[in-house]
Parts: structure tokens; C-alpha cells; sequence
């Protein structure tokens, strides 16, 4: 802990250290939040996993009963999608983005704030189901008939965490696209961006299209099942396709979201562990934004079963295709960045190399899925559940395990091991393929997804038993990586700017962690992986000053975030038992009270932030400086 | 990539993939051993996909190993500084290009056959009798079992769809209360039985299931439907023309067969007195019935579609349904008499139309 504010932070006591946290609209530290908050809900959704498998291991098995088991695949996809991954990513965006253009902080760190905290209520409130009542049990996808069906609170739990978890993470997509396009430093054009802070961008504009389709769909369900409404009651003149369109429109996009910015974590390891530009840069840059497009125009080939026609599904299967080139593009892109390069696998390099053939096996399948009528017997078996898993763990999770590496020494100022990293890896990767590759022949052998058990000569049987086996291995690979997180923060060595040495961008030449205001003088950019450049010219500041040393304007830290989610927190139970309690009514009404209040304290409260003097800025770089010389 | 291979090779290798693939699964239930057109077609897709692929994971994984090989740091040496390459038009273009080609491979095929397995416009068609010229089943999904019904010959039955071979079948699929997806991945791809709507598809059956291991093939619900998703398999029968005929025949020789309250035997006595209100012993009427038809119970293959077809089966299921297949319709008639539900669960074994 050598920086100024953390060292002011080691002299505050519990309380004060926790209301810093809960008030904190420091980017850095919302990042932190964020991979806390994430890294809980994942080890959440690895548990209901690996129970799901404990009862796929041999035929016929009882170890859970069925409902139980539909409530543990459902929650199993929500968490890990809405609860784990999105987060985890979004930790990342929010500690290495603003450094990577060179800004103080997001554009807007208040609503930074409130995006993470109705992140982490809402999935608070999803998980406290399984407690209250019974947890959500009609699939992640929760497809209408089945879910107005439902009986107990499970559905509303659902409806209602989900959007206000959504909400959150449709502010944060917007905050990244202004703070992307308006808090660049001088120079920073759009073809200087890092491709991390390129896929971020495209991914949030994703967002900011793919999110209100799904906020519509649950307040439409919510309506359903706790205000009589008749969207989806086919008796009242509803109609449940509706719901699956609705769903998937926002639910293709999400894949991208997703695995976009995950596609920009590993361009950026690519490029610094080959000691080498990346290949083909504007064509990375152009491919992603065309995979953002098209992601929105293939919705219905997760519903090419349903009935919708041979024209629409011909179109939607040649449309889904389409996405396999600038896909495939990228692949090569990266294969050639590598190539004539200088390779150094270190951790975050071993994840990259592993990304590539299981994020290739993921793409292959998923063309083989575009093909309609072949989809006719590949959709919701066991095939469809290997393919998303090669896309999703192959692609995103293995990014995010990346990124924690990667990113660990710039956000906490220290390295995680890299011998257990690579343990790690190991366990992961081989453990990954041993549970979804043989899922592939699962499903074409017959086997239906979301089955709670099956009866035994079937030909099913080893299958599953290995893949249950590898869902282990994948277990202990996370552990290590929790002792990993143990063992540095105890040990706590701390490391320079440019801990791997081959940075390129701007974050790596900045102290690990950087101050709280990020850059003392904001940067001038003169190029693509400015920080490479200014290496090569032998600056030894890492960056050249766009302005002179002045008082920098930062935003204060508020309460205000907390308070209003916590509002809807507790709206949300109003709304679920309003009609069995008569306390169900005023406490809806009170959340919702509660949360404009906090929305009219902040509106009419001028918060100006304050200001960092010069003064105080030269101190803390001296500072900096000598602890680092200290340390070296 | 593509002119390397010699102009017999593609076929050669298609007709190997397909021989590895067909090892794998049970000839019943497995997708990789179509017994059907329309599961053959799809599983040629398959193929044909599958070597496409594998084409372009070749091609990746040539590049990637030559690359981690031939530029790893610790053969270049820690000083080595590479040269900063921007891009090069022509390779991109080439990555562009050749994708872009076979993916015309795959959606050529792809389209056509959307088109062709989407094709029901024969299901209206009628002899020069008036007669339709198909076989048309329509088929109902329930919590948790299927309802068969062949609205020409006027007959109903559950839980064993009975088709003929060698000829399109056409399939009516709706689902009377949450949506499931009707599956039967031996003859091919999946539907879903709405409850929205009325969906149709056709399937052929090439084999007659009389020589598989337990003489029908597997069918699943593919659609999570509730807790018993899991256990809402049917089975299906198929046999040429003649012996379907004669099933029909048969089937429709049930006409007014009635449970006697007064029988001499004990078990369509308490039949007559607990069941006949949710299941019909009549295998002549339509869809639409609370509990599954019995009229064929003694030559299915399974009780409640998934457990095995004896006796002790039967009386723990009418004892118990929930325990069986949670979330099912059918109340627990735990108060009738051991010899009742004995008698009972004779009864049903008896009730038969095939020989």
C-alpha cells in the first residue's frame, strides 16, 4: 500500500474504511467492487454446477429431487451470465478502460456507482429466493408458458432481481459509451484506441440496445404474474412466441456483450506477450463492430423449432453464418499477431493460447447450428449446452481468468503467482474440455438438455460419469485460484508501471495501482500503443504531458447510489407479496418513496466534487517515486 | 485449400466420418443412425458440416502450432524485438474470402433443405375418394405424457405413437397446457408443440422397430416443461403398411369397449369405479382426454413412458403418480385395496389390440 490515498485509507478504521467503499465513485475501486461482487456470484453458479453434475454422474440418480434440479439449472445460467460474467467483465472495463484513453475517471461516477450497487441488490434479491420461498425453476430463458405456470415466487424473483440488476447494466453501458467517446486525452482518435477499450465500446453500445427489449419482456411478466396482466395468457389473448422473440433479441446480443469484450482482453495479451502490434488492427476494429451488427439481425435461430416458417428460418440461418467471418478474421488475426513475434507465455498468454482452439470448436459449432434443418436435431440437446459453454467458458471465462492475471498487478499493485496461475490453467482447461466435448455426442445421441436424470441403456451412461469427473477438475482449478488471490495479497510484493514488461498502452505507464485521479498531467497520444511508443523513444515517464501540473477537478463520493437501490430492493418485496400480505402494498410504496427521495436529494443538492490541489499532486508523486525506488 | 483435395477424396472422407459417427449411440434413440429420410438428410448435414469444420480447425491449428514453435521468446532470445507488422490486405482478404466460400457450401444445402422439410403443403391433398393421400397424426403434449391421435381412421391412442414405413407421415403438433417439443431423434429433428398455435412437420420411417432391442424407438420432450421434463419419454412403433393396417383394424374394433362396475373381474370392476372418469379403454374417439387412452396399455413398453412395463410398476404408480413424475396431473388413488390395485393393474395388462 504505497499510494497517497491508500495510504490515507490504511489510517481509517473499519467503519470508515467500509463507508469509503460503499460511497467510493472512484472508477478503480468500483472495478474492485465489481470482481468482489462477480467473483462471489461465479463461485455461486459453480456450486449449483457442480451439483447439477453430482446428479448427471450415473443414470437414474436421486441426489437432488427434480424441482430442486430445475431450480438449480435456472439459477445456475442467470447467475452466471447476469451475476457473474457481465460483472466480472464489467470490474475489468471499469479499472483498465479509463486509464487505457487516458482519463481521471468515467463520465459519469455517480451513476458508475448506482449501476454497481442495483448490480449487486438485484442479484441479492435473485438469490435471496432460494431462502424465501423457492428460487425461479423455468430455465434461464424462463420461456412464458412455462413461467406464468410456475407456482410459487420463483418467477417473480426473477422478474424482479433481473431488472433491477438490468438497470444497472444499462447505466454502466451507457456511462462507457460517453466516457469512450467524450473523456479521450488529446490524440486518442478512434483508430488509437486499444482494442480493449474498442470492444468495450461496441459491447456497451450492445447494451444499450439489447437491454430495454429485456426490461420490456419482464416488466411484461411481471405484469403476468403480479398485476394480472394478459401479455402472455393465451386464454386472455396473450401469445408466449412474443415472450421468446422479445427474449432473444435481447438474449443474442448478450452473447456479445459478453464475449466481445473478452475478444479485446485477449488482443491485448496477444500483442504484449509477442512483444508485437497487433496484426491487422483496423480489420480487428471492423470486425468488431460488424459482429455487433449482425448480432442483432440472428435472434431467431434460438428458435428455429418453434415453427416460424421455412423463410425465416432460411434467412436467420444465412445471417447466422454471416457472423462466422469477421469471427474468423479475428482468429487469424491473432494467429498472425503471434507469428514473427517474440512469444512469452506467461499466465494471462497460456489462457490466450487455450481461448483459441476452444473458442474455435465454440464458432464451428455454432455455424453447424446456423445450418436450420440441421438444428432441427441439434437444438435443445445436449449439443446446444457444449456449444454455448465452449463459446461461454472457452471465450469469456477463460478472458476473465486472463484478465485476473493480467490485470491483477495494475489494479491491487501486485502479481498473483504465476506457477499457481499456471496450476490453475491447467486444471480449468483440461477439466473444461473433459466436461463439454463428449456433451456434443450426448446430445446427438439423444439426449435432451435440462434433463434432471436419465434411465440407464440409453448408451448415455460414460459419458456423463467423465463429464462429471472434468466439472471437478474445473473446481479445484478455481480453487488454486483462490488461494492464488490469498497468498499474493498476504505476501503483498509490490510491483512497478510495467510489470510484464511489454506494455503497450497507457495503463502500464502509470503506477500499479495509480493514484486516484489516474494521471497527474492528462496524456498526449501520438500514436497506437502510445506507451510502446514513448518506450521505444526512451521516455522514461512512459507518456508525454498534454498540460502543465494544475488542480484537478474530481467528484465526491455518495451515499445517494446505495440509498436508492436499496429503495427498489425493498419495493421489489412490496410488489411480489402484495397480494397474499397487506404489509406487500405500503411496502412497495415505501421503496419507491424511499428511492425518489434519494433521486430528489440528488437533484436538488448541488454536489460541485472538489479539487486536487497542485501542491497535493506533487507531493503524492514524489511519494510514489521514492517508495518505488524503495521497493526496487 | 480446397484443390488439394482429389475429387474422390471428399466423398471417401464423407462416407469415413459417417462410419465413426454411426458407431456412436443406440440405434433407437441415436441421431447418428438415422433411421428416417428426414434423419438422414439432417445427419448428411451434419457430415458435411462437420468436414468443413474440421477443414478450418486444421488450418488454425497448422498456424498456431508453427507459430508457438517456430517465435517462442525462449528460442529468440529475451532481447529479441520484433518487427511491428501492421496488417497485410492480401492475407485478410484471403481469411475473408475463403470463409465466405464455404459457408456458401453449407448455406446452399442448408436453405434447400429448410424449404423441403418445411414442405406440408401434401397434407391437404385427397385422393380422387376424398381420401387423404397422407397419414396425418395429430399429436398433443401434456404434463407429462403425449396424446396420438389419427384423425382419419377416428382413433386415439398414448403414450405409443404407431406409424407406418416407407411413407411421409405428417405430424399436427400443439400442447394442451405449457409448451414441450415433440423428438424422436432416431427419424429425425425436433418441433415444438406450441400453445399458441398449430405446427406442422412430416417424418419417414424407413425401419420397422420390431428388431430393435425393446421393439420401438425412443421419443423425448425436448422442451423443459417442468420438474418432469425428464421422464416425459413415448415410444414409437413402426411396421409396414399391412401390419399397420391391421392395427388400425384392430384399433378400431375397441370401439364402445366399456369397463363393467359389475364385472366378474375384480380389476375392470375397480377399474370401471376409480379410472374411466380420466381414461378412456376405447381406442375409437379423438384428442383432448384427461388421462392417457388405455385401450393399447398391454402391448406398450413402458409404464408412464419411462419405467419398466410390469406389474409392480403399475400399482406403485396409481399408489403414488407424484412420486414417479412430480408435477403430473393424476391424483394418488393410495386408497384402494392391495387386491384392487392388483386386480387393477391385471386388467391393464390385458387390454390389447396386437396379437
Amino acid at each position: 500500500m504505497t499510494t497517497a490515498a491508500n495510504t490515507v485509507a490504511q489510517k481509517k478504521g473499519f467503519g470508515a474504511t467500509l463507508w469509503d467503499w460503499l460511497t467510493t465513485v472512484d472508477h478503480k475501486k468500483i472495478g474492485i467492487l465489481y470482481l468482489i461482487g462477480g467473483g462471489f456470484f461465479f463461485v455461486l453458479g459453480g456450486i449449483e454446477a457442480l451439483m447439477i453434475r453430482l446428479q448427471l454422474l450415473v443414470p437414474n440418480n436421486d441426489f437432488v429431487s427434480a424441482g430442486f434440479f430445475n431450480e438449480l439449472i435456472t439459477m445456475h445460467g442467470t447467475t452466471m451470465i447476469f451475476l457473474a460474467a457481465m460483472p466480472l467483465l464489467f470490474g475489468f472495463m471499469n479499472a483498465i478502460v479509463p486509464l487505457q484513453i487516458g482519463a481521471r475517471d468515467v463520465a459519469f461516477p455517480f451513476i458508475n456507482s448506482l449501476g454497481f450497487w442495483m448490480f449487486f441488490f438485484g442479484g441479492l434479491f435473485l438469490n435471496l429466493s432460494w431462502f424465501i420461498d423457492a428460487a425461479p425453476d423455468a430455465g434461464w430463458t424462463s420461456y412464458a408458458s412455462l413461467s406464468i405456470a410456475s407456482t410459487g415466487h420463483g418467477i417473480d424473483f426473477y422478474a424482479i432481481g433481473l431488472q433491477i440488476a438490468g438497470a444497472g447494466t444499462l447505466m454502466a453501458g451507457i456511462n462507457f459509451l460517453v466516457t469512450i467517446i467524450n473523456m479521450r486525452a488529446p490524440g486518442m482518435t478512434y483508430m488509437r484506441m486499444p482494442l480493449f477499450t474498442w470492444t468495450t465500446f461496441v459491447a456497451s453500445a450492445l447494451i444499450l440496445f439489447a437491454f430495454p427489449p429485456l426490461t420490456v419482456g419482464l416488466f411484461f411478466l411481471t405484469f403476468d404474474r403480479m398485476f394480472g396482466g394478459n401479455f402472455f395468457h393465451v386464454d386472455g389473448g396473450g401469445n408466449t412466441i412474443i415472450w421468446e422473440h422479445i427474449f432473444w433479441i435481447f438474449g443474442h446480443p448478450e452473447v456479445y456483450i459478453l464475449v466481445l469484450p473478452s475478444f479485446g482482453i485477449f488482443s491485448e495479451i496477444f500483442s504484449i506477450f509477442s512483444r508485437k502490434r497487433l496484426f491487422g488492427y483496423s480489420a480487428m476494429v471492423f470486425a468488431t463492430v460488424l459482429i455487433g451488427f449482425l448480432g442483432f439481425m440472428v435472434w431467431a435461430h434460438h428458435m428455429f423449432t418453434v415453427g416460424l416458417g421455412p423463410t425465416a428460418n432460411a434467412i436467420f440461418a444465412v445471417a447466422t453464418m454471416a457472423i462466422a467471418v469477421p469471427t474468423g478474421v479475428k482468429i487469424f488475426n491473432w494467429l498472425l499477431t503471434m507469428w514473427g513475434g517474440s512469444i512469452r507465455i506467461t499466465t494471462p498468454m497460456l489462457y490466450a493460447l487455450g481461448f483459441i482452439p476452444s473458442f474455435v470448436m465454440g464458432g464451428v459449432t455454432g455455424v453447424q447450428q446456423g445450418a436450420a434443418p440441421l438444428d432441427y436435431q441439434l437444438h435443445d440437446s445436449y449439443f446446444i449446452v457444449a456449444h454455448f459453454h465452449y463459446v461461454i467458458v472457452g471465450g469469456v471465462v477463460l478472458a476473465i481468468l486472463a484478465a485476473t492475471h493480467l490485470y491483477w498487478p495494475k489494479m491491487f499493485g501486485t502479481m498473483l503467482s504465476e506457477k499457481l496461475g499456471k496450476v490453475t490453467f491447467w486444471f480449468f482447461f483440461i477439466g473444461f474440455h473433459m466436461t463439454f466435448f463428449l456433451q456434443h455426442f450426448l446430445g446427438l445421441m439423444g439426449m435432451p438438455r435440462r434433463v434432471w436424470t436419465y434411465n440407464k441403456d440409453q448408451g448415455w451412461d460414460l459419458f456423463n460419469a467423465i463429464s462429471s469427473v472434468g466439472a471437478l477438475l474445473m473446481a479445484i482449478g478455481v480453487i488454486v485460484l483462490v488461494i492464488n488471490i490469498i497468498m499474493t495479497t498476504a505476501k503483498n510484493e509490490r510491483v512497478g508501471n510495467d510489470p510484464w514488461e511489454d506494455g503497450r498502452t497507457l495503463e502500464w505507464a502509470i503506477p500499479s495501482p495509480p493514484p486516484f485521479y489516474n494521471f497527474p498531467q492528462t496524456p498526449l497520444v501520438r500514436g497506437l500503443d502510445t506507451f510502446w511508443i514513448e518506450k521505444k523513444e526512451g521516455n522514461k515517464r512512459g507518456y508525454i504531458a498534454a498540460e502543465p501540473i494544475s488542480d484537478i477537478h474530481m467528484p465526491n463520493g455518495s451515499f445517494i447510489p446505495f440509498v436508492m437501490t436499496l429503495g427498489l430492493f425493498i419495493a421489489g418485496f412490496g410488489a411480489m407479496f402484495r397480494l397474499e400480505h397487506s404489509w406487500g402494498l405500503p411496502v412497495l410504496i415505501g421503496g419507491l418513496v424511499l428511492t425518489f427521495l434519494a433521486m430528489a436529494t440528488r437533484s436538488i443538492k448541488d454536489d460541485l466534487g472538489f479539487y486536487v490541489t497542485k501542491d497535493e499532486i506533487i507531493r503524492t508523486e514524489k511519494e510514489i517515486l521514492r517508495s518505488e525506488r524503495g521497493s526496487n | 485449400m480446397m484443390k488439394g483435395l482429389k475429387k474422390w477424396r471428399f466423398p471417401a472422407m464423407l462416407a469415413a466420418l459417417a462410419l465413426v459417427l454411426s458407431g456412436c449411440g443406440e440405434e433407437y434413440l441415436s441421431a447418428l443412425r438415422p433411421s428416417g429420410e428426414v434423419g438422414q438428410e439432417q445427419f448428411n448435414l451434419l457430415i458435411l458440416t462437420s468436414l468443413i469444420m474440421l477443414l478450418v480447425i486444421l488450418v488454425v491449428v497448422v498456424i498456431y502450432v508453427a507459430a508457438l514453435v517456430k517465435f517462442r521468446r525462449s528460442r529468440l532470445g529475451e532481447d529479441h524485438m520484433p518487427d511491428d507488422v501492421e496488417g497485410s490486405h492480401k492475407l485478410e482478404f484471403i481469411w475473408t474470402a475463403i470463409p465466405i466460400l464455404l459457408l456458401l457450401i453449407i448455406a446452399i444445402p442448408t436453405v434447400y433443405y429448410t424449404y423441403k422439410l418445411g414442405d406440408v403443403s401434401a397434407m391437404e391433398k385427397t385422393d380422387d375418394d376424398g381420401n387423404p393421400e397422407h397419414l396425418v397424426v395429430d399429436v398433443t403434449a401434456k404434463l407429462y405424457w403425449w396424446e396420438f391421435e389419427y384423425p382419419e381412421y377416428g382413433i386415439v391412442t398414448a403414450q405409443e405413437l404407431v406409424v407406418p414405413t416407407g411413407e411421409k407421415v405428417f405430424f399436427n403438433l400443439k400442447a394442451a397446457d405449457v409448451k414441450h417439443s415433440f423428438w424422436i431423434p432416431a427419424i429425425g429433428g425436433k418441433m415444438d408443440t406450441n400453445v399458441d398455435n398449430l405446427n406442422k412437420f412430416y417424418l419417414v420411417f424407413d425401419k420397422e422397430s420390431k428388431d430393435l432391442k425393446d421393439g420401438v424407438f425412443y421419443g423425448k420432450c425436448a422442451e423443459l416443461c417442468g420438474p418432469s421434463h425428464a421422464l416425459m419419454d413415448f415410444k414409437v412403433k413402426t411396421m409396414n403398411r399391412d401390419d399397420f393396417d391391421g392395427w388400425v383394424a384392430a384399433m378400431k374394433e375397441t370401439e364402445g369397449q366399456m369397463p363393467d362396475k359389475d364385472s366378474a373381474d375384480a380389476g375392470e370392476a375397480a377399474f370401471a369405479q376409480s379410472c374411466i372418469g380420466c381414461h378412456a379403454t376405447s381406442g375409437v374417439g379423438a384428442s383432448g382426454a384427461a388421462g392417457p387412452n388405455m385401450a393399447t396399455f398391454g402391448d406398450r413398453n413402458r409404464v408412464a413412458g419411462y419405467l419398466d412395463h410390469d406389474k409392480e410398476n403399475i400399482v406403485n404408480w396409481i399408489q403414488d403418480p407424484q412420486k414417479y413424475k412430480p408435477g403430473n396431473l393424476m391424483p394418488a388413488f393410495d386408497s384402494l385395496s392391495d387386491e384392487d390395485l392388483d386386480a387393477i393393474a391385471d386388467y391393464l395388462l390385458g387390454l390389447k389390440v396386437e396379437e
